[in-house]
């Protein structure tokens, strides 16, 4: 299917600012603006997602990665000291190599793959092709099948985060580790006015 | 899927089921136990939960697909299920002083090794790519952390991420496989794509696919060319998960790999057979050349592990029944062999340096204590594959194979190989045997002596009960075809 017209046109839109975008995220020196610019690429990809139909996935891209993942990237890089420009000076040092076996790679895949993808007679495979949006919306297609027909492969991806946050734990936890400060509520709720506020009767001129 | 279709699938993935909720009570208890006694309460308790598992799937034979043909519990499911859970009940047993000693006595780490488990029997059962992509990452991550589990250790952190980034890339290149895979098929069960390539003639994209997915089992398996991290990663991980990682994360990639060619692209075998015998040969011709110069006895096993899944791919190379059993029997056998050699390398504890893991800390180990040391002379013998010790019978039935199916240069090359690996084996023995003692090890605990004399008997005795055991191998191997 080609696109034509206005969603030909919103398509190279989405699909220029995403890449322009994603340069960016590896060529621009301030850290803070690289992170800007990758949440405005997921944001692109987001429309593209959007615009082939796919709007629970648009969203979900929104939510997660622009929402959540972008912005604990953005805390990550304001809050820790980390000297990016130093780390990316050279990166773009290899650029002209790495172009070059990309291209070498590319043109090869392209050899070996490219009648099939451009030719016509490539035999239509798809074994349930997707409703028309107006008539199924996306979201609840998979509204449908995630808990039934894939409810294994749901549960497994949720043992797989299980294992995640236990990994997390277990690798950097320290219970013991001394000058931790740590919430204790029964003391909290136990403090009276009298144990912590105390009040002084300051003379004129003497100070403390 | 209906109420009874589920109810049906959840009966047929029951064990799993088991493992799935009894790691999370055993995440409660661990949680909720006094500190000092979680390690040991949370150990007890995931030992007997897998041997409960282990004692079910050998009594109860619950056969069938379940959750619309994406798992399948078949006799060929069965025989590697029993194998990974004896593997890591037997790590875990295994590690119980050498954590306390080491101070990662963690109630975490019987529950990473539970889930990971886990993720080994549905990467055993899995019968889609989808849920064979999954599994392998549930398997994965908890590998992941165990390796470094003793976080302090610079070396034990350092094999955790090594393992992490090459695991990390290897899945990338098996998501791309299958990606395409599923782009030229339509479709991510094995039964589909196997209909849908034995129709038409297969695609070169579809090979890419095949190729790329490959990459990715190769190195799960750490067969040559993919096998770089494996000496690091042994080396590095606190030796009873070095002895997990040898042992059921093996069988579980191995099965994968077996169902995975026949099940799903049974009907392209030449394709995927070439890829096979040249892996294969790698692997045993590296495993047996690069192991001559080691000094640290793990690192030295890492290569025998590589050469040793190189020889079980002889078998899946030749692609028959025959070679498939051989397949499940070498690995049955290298399963034994492996657990009980790391009972020793555990064992190798001085009084004043802690655990040892050079070859050389073996002189005079045969005058210190003669017993274990004619035990571990006979292990070395059997991995070296001499007659008529189970190491022998192991290789014999995947060079059959070969022969059968008209592979003669392959098996000429890996009978070679395992000549030239049994030097490394043999200078074991001799420094065991013949050279200066060093200093004696500590005494050996009761649970390291077990696997020792389990894993002994076993090795001599096979000749004698290897009969059924070859005869369930080949029921197991009749279910693929």
């Amino acid at each position: 299917m080609l696109l034509t017209g206005l969603g030909a046109a919103f398509f190279y839109l989405f699909a220029f600012v995403a890449i322009a975008s994603a340069v960016m995220v590896i060529s621009a020196r301030n850290p803070v603006h690289s992170v800007l610019y990758l949440i405005l690429t997921f944001f692109n990809a987001a429309a593209l997602f959007i615009l082939t139909g796919a709007e629970f996935l648009g969203m979900i891209l929104l939510v997660v990665y622009i929402g959540a993942v972008a912005v604990l990237f953005l805390f990550v890089v304001m809050m820790l000291d980390v000297d990016f420009a130093s780390m990316k000076r050279g990166a773009l040092d290899y650029a002209p190599i790495g172009a070059m076996v990309g291209i070498v790679l590319a043109s090869e895949l392209l050899i070996v793959l490219g009648a099939q993808f451009i030719g016509v007679g490539q035999p239509g495979s798809v074994a349930s092709p997707t409703p028309d949006p107006l008539v199924r919306t996306n979201t609840a297609a998979l509204g449908d099948i995630i808990y039934t027909d894939y409810v294994f492969f749901f549960q497994i991806a949720g043992l797989v985060l299980l294992v995640a946050m236990i990994g997390a734990i277990v690798l950097t936890l320290r219970p013991t580790r001394p000058g931790v400060k740590r919430q204790n509520m029964g003391q909290q709720v136990a403090r009276k006015v009298e144990d912590s506020i105390e009040i002084v009767e300051v003379e004129t001129g003497k100070g403390l | 899927m209906t109420v009874v279709e589920l109810t049906q699938s959840l009966n047929i993935a029951a064990p799993e089921l088991a493992l799935a909720v009894g790691s999370m009570v055993l995440l409660m208890i661990g949680v909720f136990a006094p500190k000092d006694s979680a390690n040991s309460t949370v150990t007890g308790l995931a030992v007997a939960l897998l041997i409960g598992v282990l004692g079910w799937m050998v009594f109860f034979d619950e056969q069938g697909t379940a959750f619309g043909g994406a798992f399948v519990q078949d006799s060929f499911a069965y025989f590697f299920k029993i194998l990974t859970l004896i593997g890591s009940i037997v790590a875990l047993v295994m590690s119980v002083g050498f954590a306390r000693e080491e101070k990662f006595d963690r109630f975490e780490f019987p529950i990473l090794i539970i889930l990971a488990t886990l993720g080994m029997m549905l990467m055993i059962s899995a019968t889609s790519l989808l849920s064979l992509y999954m599994a392998l990452e549930l398997q994965s991550l908890a590998l992941y952390v165990i390796a470094a589990i003793n976080r302090d250790s610079a070396r034990s952190t350092e094999a955790g991420l090594k393992y992490f980034v090459l695991g990390a890339l290897s899945s990338g290149m098996m998501l791309y496989g299958i990606s395409l895979i599923y782009g030229f098929t339509g479709h991510v069960d094995f039964a589909s794509i196997a209909a849908a390539l034995s129709g038409e003639e297969r695609s070169v994209g579809l090979l890419f696919g095949l190729v790329f997915l490959l990459t990715g089992l190769a190195f799960k398996i750490s067969a040559v060319p993919f096998h770089m991290w494996t000496p690091d990663v042994y080396e590095g991980a606190p030796t009873p998960v070095t002895a997990f990682f040898a042992g059921a994360p093996k069988m579980a990639a191995m099965a994968m790999l077996v169902r995975v060619v026949t099940d799903a692209f049974g009907s392209v075998t030449g394709d995927w057979q070439q890829i096979i015998i040249f892996i294969s040969i790698a692997s045993m011709v590296l495993g047996a050349v690069a192991a001559i110069g080691q000094n640290n006895i793990k690192r030295l096993m890492a290569y025998s592990s590589i050469g040793h899944m190189g020889y079980a791919l002889v078998g899946l190379a030749a692609g028959t029944v025959a070679g498939v059993q051989g397949v499940l029997i070498y690995m049955a056998i290298y399963l034994v062999m492996t657990l009980g050699t790391f009972a020793f390398i555990l064992a190798m504890r001085r009084k004043d340096e802690g655990n040892v893991e050079n070859i050389s800390d073996l002189a005079g180990y045969a005058q210190n204590s003669p017993l274990q040391a004619t035990v571990l002379t006979i292990l070395m013998f059997s991995l070296a594959g001499i007659p008529p010790l189970a190491g022998f019978w192991g290789k014999w039935y995947v060079f059959l194979a070969a022969v059968e199916a008209g592979l003669y240069p392959l098996a000429i090359i890996g009978v070679v190989a395992s000549v030239i690996g049994a030097f490394y084996y043999l200078r074991i023995i001799k420094i065991m045997w013949f050279d200066e003692p060093e200093g004696k090890f500590v005494s050996t605990a009761g649970e390291l002596r077990l696997v020792m004399g389990l894993s002994g008997i076993f090795v001599v005795g096979y000749i004698v009960f290897g009969g059924p055991i070859a005869a369930y191998a080949e029921n197991a191997a009749k279910a693929l075809f």
